[in-house]
């Protein structure tokens, strides 16, 4: 879902940059009440991660393929604010070193990837483990569908600011109706790939998971309960 | 599982993806690639003026075998975000010795 140089034009590119700007700002506040000294590689290494899976591209079908976003993985395993730092830092490894995205693209890719991505997978994520037991086996399957809505709405996202400053005259109903079929199926492997690396980390280290954090601390609670009565 | 033991098995199943398991991943157009193609303004795209880098569009400048060029592009951008956002978040955590109170989520 990289955006290259070229797509939007420069007014609007200038807007994305600002809303990166203000995000990545907040962003750089909310972090420091999520990190600590045990979260903190954690974190570094969800990001690490997520360049890795985005280069691990899934054939979706028609000659296309489709990439890990990671924001609602990040964001489930290390907060949602350090993920979207953590996006930030893979978008600009990507735009500097190795050409994927464009440069003054590089706004609308960190307010689709790293913003729209993370929030959107998160409040989903949220509201998932809100109606689901609260139990630490809840947590990859709504990291799950954090994920799949996170691929659409990134690209519902791309239509909006497609149809503010595309380049190109596209009908507005044919971009949102391509980009949304195509995004959906998507967002299927993205739901695969985040609920089996959220199960896997669940299994073995639930306290490094953030998003775990409740339903931990509810479970540990039960089990004092039993052990008392 | 201990910390060390967690951090350095997730830190070379990313390598291993970025590193080996890329050269294996599927090579069409992504989604949007794909539909700006399909609804004709893939054209527009501008070659990315790093492009020329040493390891612009994930292969490595001078090694002309995709599997090691693409490989060690990968492991290159893996170990220089890996870096980045360790010295990112490392700056901006919360010291033990900090007033500031451990907030809890739930």
């Amino acid at each position: 879902m990289h955006v290259p140089d070229g797509f939007i034009d420069a007014t609007t590119s200038l807007a994305t940059g600002a809303v990166a700007v203000a995000g990545v700002t907040l962003a750089l506040r909310g972090a420091r009440r999520e990190l600590d000294d045990r979260t903190a590689p954690m974190a570094g290494l969800v990001a690490t991660f997520v360049f890795a899976g985005q280069m691990m591209n899934f054939p979706v079908g028609a000659g296309t393929s489709g990439h890990l976003l990671g924001g609602a993985l990040a964001a489930v395993l290390a907060g949602p604010w350090t993920a979207v730092l953590a996006i930030t830092v893979v978008l600009l490894v990507q735009a500097l070193l190795m050409a994927d995205g464009g440069i003054t693209a590089l706004g609308t890719n960190v307010t689709l990837m790293a913003l729209v991505a993370v929030v959107v997978g998160w409040l989903v994520f949220r509201g998932m483990l809100a109606v689901l037991p609260r139990r630490t086996s809840s947590v990859a399957p709504a990291a799950a569908i954090g994920a799949f809505v996170s691929v659409p709405a990134a690209a519902l996202a791309f239509t909006g600011i497609y149809a503010v400053g595309g380049t190109a005259p596209v009908p507005l109903y044919t971009v949102v109706t391509a980009m949304l079929s195509w995004h959906l199926v998507i967002g299927l492997g993205e739901a695969a790939i985040t609920g089996l690396v959220v199960a896997s980390v669940v299994a073995v280290r639930p306290d490094l998971v953030y998003g775990a954090s409740g339903a931990l601390a509810a479970q540990q609670l039960e089990i004092r309960q039993r052990a008392t009565t | 599982m201990r910390s060390r033991t967690f951090f350095l098995t997730f830190l070379v199943v990313a390598l291993l993806l970025a590193g080996v398991g890329s050269f294996y991943a599927s090579g069409h157009a992504d989604g949007l690639e794909h539909v700006a193609g399909q609804l004709g303004f893939l054209d527009r795209a501008e070659r990315s003026p790093t492009a020329d880098g040493p390891f612009g569009g994930y292969s490595t400048k001078g090694i002309e075998d995709a599997r090691v060029g693409g490989g060690l592009a990968g492991v290159a951008g893996s170990l220089l975000v890996l870096a980045l956002a360790l010295g990112l978040f490392r700056a901006l955590r919360r010291r033990d010795d900090s007033d500031e109170p451990a907030e809890s989520q739930g």
